[in-house]
């Protein structure tokens, strides 16, 4: 039984890391790894590992994500702002 | 054009032989390893004998992570201190100048977003009271079960973000200031740190297990592994709400600014 789930965690978490790589969209992207990060954390408690789970849970799920979409508001901002100079002076008002 | 094909080519080729090497290596450790279930260390044994009677601490990986190996730990801890300090940093220079203006702007056009609906923030705040809980009891019981300082930090983190979510910008900032926040960070890093002189006050080695340890089981128990879970649940919380902080000025400015064209 548990031989099956590890099986079948082990085929989500080489499906999902590759639907990583295979999707273009950086937002969408911070979606798919964070799914991939609760596969992983699925993966170690079958393994008999709850501490890395809970680790792999708050970080794969929470803190990557986040740190991805806080680096792609930056980003965006920058090439909007960029854009608006270029287009146009901003006025004070 | 044709210059470009042609120098794409050679980067492929590169990358389907290090594709092909690092396949062949992973490929062969793989094979290497011991089956599942079986390959325990000498090591791990003699700390899974050990970690009860000598620590009190049922969970064998807590007894390693803060006490056994507790040196680590504090390495680890100032890694995800240094990490948020450099992202406030990136972000610092904009901070001060923009969003003020920013806000001062969207003040004075008495522009606010849409409040949310009693059925949201209800949901909210209930999430927010149970993940306080939840947070609370994973750093204080990783002693005695899976979890710890470092998971409970950031289960604790995710409260103050239910309530911007439910709520407004306003009340994050109410219940989690930034000042305090900013020193909750340093005062977390600084007391894994002072645990560690703890030891050496008491004329034994730094980070040396020399609080009381009281029984295993208890919640008050295993001596410096609980204080120096609180420590890092405290100062992961605080660096995690820090970022979380930096993460929703941007979200703010780029709502302010889109308002504004």
């Amino acid at each position: 039984m548990i031989d099956l789930l590890r099986a079948a965690a082990l085929r989500l978490a080489a499906a999902a890391g590759a639907g990583v790589v295979a999707t273009r969209d950086p937002l969408a992207q911070a979606m798919v790894v964070s799914f991939l990060g609760i596969v992983l954390a699925l993966l170690f408690l079958l393994y008999q590992a709850p501490d890395v789970a809970l680790s792999q849970v708050v970080v794969g799920a929470v803190a990557l994500p986040l740190m991805i979409l806080l680096t792609l508001a930056k980003v965006r901002r920058d090439a909007e702002e960029q854009r608006r100079a270029g287009a146009r002076p901003r006025t004070g008002t | 054009m044709r210059l470009g094909r042609r120098r794409v080519r050679p980067r492929a080729v590169l990358l389907a032989i290090g594709i092909a090497g690092l396949a062949s290596l992973l490929g062969a450790a793989l094979r290497a390893l011991p089956p599942s279930g079986s390959g325990a260390s000498a090591y791990g044994d003699l700390l899974v004998a050990r970690s009860v009677p000598e620590r009190r601490a049922q969970d064998v990986v807590a007894a390693v992570n803060f006490d056994y190996r507790g040196f680590d730990t504090i390495g680890e801890e100032f890694i995800l201190f240094a990490a948020v300090v450099g992202v406030l940093t990136i972000l610092r220079r904009r901070d001060d100048e923009e969003d003020v203006t920013a806000r001062d702007e969207d003040a004075s056009a008495a522009r606010a977003p849409p409040p949310t609906s009693g059925a949201v923030r209800v949901l909210g705040a209930g999430l927010a009271g149970a993940t306080v809980c939840f947070g609370l009891y994973m750093a204080t019981h990783g002693q005695v079960s899976p979890g710890g300082g470092f998971q409970g930090g950031v289960v604790l983190a995710t409260a103050p973000l239910a309530t911007y979510l439910a709520m407004e910008v306003s009340v994050f900032e109410k219940i989690a200031p930034r000042w305090l926040i900013a020193l909750g960070e340093g005062a977390g890093a600084a007391g894994f740190v002072a645990l560690g002189f703890l030891g050496l006050l008491a004329g034994r080695a730094f980070l040396e297990n020399v609080l009381p340890l009281g029984e295993a089981g208890d919640v008050l128990s295993s001596g410096t592994i609980l204080a120096a879970n609180v420590a890092v649940a405290l100062e992961v919380a605080a660096g995690l709400v820090l970022l979380l902080a930096a993460f929703l000025a941007e979200a703010l400015h780029r709502r302010l600014r889109r308002g504004a064209r």
